[in-house]
C-alpha cells in the first residue's frame, strides 16, 4: 500500500502547473479563482482518492470543471451594458503585442483545452482525450490545429516592440 | 530576423513563469479558505528555538504532535498523514498561540503551558504517563520510578521510559523533567544536549 502524502507535498509539486493550465483556460482574476475551486475540491476529496492514482492527471481533470464553472458564471455575468468599449483597431502596429491570453480566446475550447493539458500539464493525448472527451486523435487534432493558429497570430510572439 | 521554429508553447501565456510569491499567496488564502471549511485536519508550521527547528501541528482539537529535526519533519509529517489524515498543510494561524508560548518559555517568562492539546497520537499506559507530566512543575524533576508509581504502575519504570520517548508533544508536555533515580539525566528523544538546555533553562 502506497501511503498518502501529506497534501501539503500536492501542492508544491502541482500547484505551479494547476496555475499555468488554470491561465490558458480562463482570464488571470478567474484563473486565480479556479486555483482555488480546484485545490479546494482537491484537498477535500483527497483522503479517498486511490493511492496509485495519477494525482497531476486528477488535479487537471477537477481544474477542468472548474474553469467550465467559472466560464458558466462569466457568461452569467455578462448582462449587456448600454456603453460597449469601442474595439481597438485591428491589425495595428500595437496588435504585435495584444495580451497573448486574448489569442488564446480566439481558440476554440476544445483546441485551448488540448493545449494546456498536452503542453502545459504534459498529459499524454489520451488522457487529454478522457478529460475533454472523443478520442486521442482527436485531441491531438485539436492541439496541433490550435497551435498552427497561435502561429499564425503571432508569428513573432514574446517580442516586445519599440515605438515605430 | 524572424525565427520560423519556434517552440509551440513560445508566447503561451501559461508559460509566463508562476511566481513563488503569486503561488505563495494563494496557497496562504487556501489555507484559510481550508480552515474555515472544516478540511484542513492538520495544520502546520515550524519555529526556530535554542534546541533547534521545531515543527509544530494541530488538529482543530488541540496541538497534537511537536518535533524536533533530529526526527525528521518530513517523515513526521508523512507520519501524521498516515495515523490522522492526509489533509495537512502549513497554516501558521492554528499554532501561532503555540509559537507565542514556547517563545515565552525559551525567554524563561512562561512556566507553564496554556494550550489545547490533542492526545490522540498515544493512548494506554502511556497516555497515562503523559498525564502525569504537567504535574511536574517547571524547574524540578521527578524519577522515571516516580512517574510510575504515580501512573498507578510502579513496577513499570521501562514502559515510563519508553513513554517519555514516545512522547508526541515535547517540551509542552514535560518528559524532559523525567531523570534517573541516581539524578543523571537519562535519555531524551531530543537529544542529550537539548534535555541539558531545557533542564538548565529551567534552573536558572
Amino acid at each position: 500500500m502506497s501511503a498518502k502524502q501529506p497534501f501539503e507535498a500536492v501542492i508544491a509539486a502541482h500547484g505551479p502547473v494547476v496555475l499555468r493550465v488554470c491561465r490558458a483556460l480562463l482570464g488571470p482574476a478567474d484563473a486565480d479563482d479556479a486555483w482555488s475551486e480546484t485545490f479546494l475540491a482537491a484537498l477535500r476529496a483527497y483522503p479517498e482518492l486511490p493511492g496509485d492514482a495519477n494525482v497531476e492527471a486528477w488535479l487537471v481533470t477537477i481544474a477542468h470543471r472548474k474553469a467550465i464553472d467559472a466560464t458558466r458564471a462569466a457568461a452569467r455575468r455578462a448582462v449587456p451594458v448600454a456603453d460597449v468599449p469601442e474595439h481597438p483597431s485591428a491589425g495595428g502596429p500595437g496588435q504585435r503585442d495584444l495580451d497573448l491570453h486574448s489569442s488564446l480566446a480566439t481558440l476554440s475550447r476544445k483546441q485551448r483545452e488540448a493545449i494546456a493539458y498536452h503542453y502545459l500539464a504534459g498529459l499524454p493525448y489520451a488522457e487529454v482525450a478522457a478529460i475533454i472527451g472523443g478520442s486521442a486523435e482527436a485531441a491531438r487534432r485539436s492541439a496541433s490545429d490550435g497551435i498552427a493558429r497561435l502561429r499564425r497570430i503571432h508569428p513573432g510572439p514574446g517580442r516586445n516592440g519599440g515605438p515605430s | 530576423m524572424t525565427s520560423h521554429n519556434h517552440q509551440p508553447l513560445h508566447g503561451l501565456p501559461g508559460t509566463v513563469p508562476v511566481t513563488d510569491t503569486e503561488l505563495r499567496a494563494l496557497h496562504d488564502r487556501l489555507a484559510e479558505r481550508a480552515d474555515a471549511a472544516g478540511l484542513l485536519d492538520v495544520a502546520y508550521r515550524t519555529i526556530d528555538t535554542p534546541v533547534g527547528t521545531l515543527l509544530l501541528a494541530a488538529t482543530p482539537d488541540g496541538l497534537v504532535r511537536v518535533a524536533y529535526a533530529s526526527e525528521d519533519h518530513d517523515a513526521v509529517l508523512a507520519a501524521l498523514a498516515a495515523r490522522i489524515s492526509p489533509r495537512i498543510l502549513a497554516a501558521p494561524r492554528r499554532l501561532d498561540a503555540t509559537a507565542r508560548e514556547l517563545d515565552e518559555y525559551f525567554a524563561g517568562t512562561r512556566h507553564t503551558f496554556d494550550l489545547p492539546l490533542d492526545l490522540r497520537l498515544t493512548a494506554g499506559f502511556r497516555r497515562a504517563v503523559l498525564r502525569q507530566l504537567p504535574g511536574i512543575g517547571y524547574g524540578r524533576t521527578a524519577s522515571y520510578a516516580a512517574i510510575a508509581a504515580a501512573a498507578g504502575s510502579p513496577r513499570a519504570v521501562r514502559a515510563v521510559g519508553t513513554a517519555c520517548a514516545t512522547n508526541p508533544l515535547p517540551i509542552v508536555v514535560p518528559c524532559h523533567r523525567v531523570i534517573r533515580s541516581d539524578g543523571s539525566p537519562g535519555r531524551y528523544l531530543g537529544g542529550p544536549a537539548a534535555k541539558h538546555l531545557l533542564l538548565n533553562l529551567e534552573a536558572a
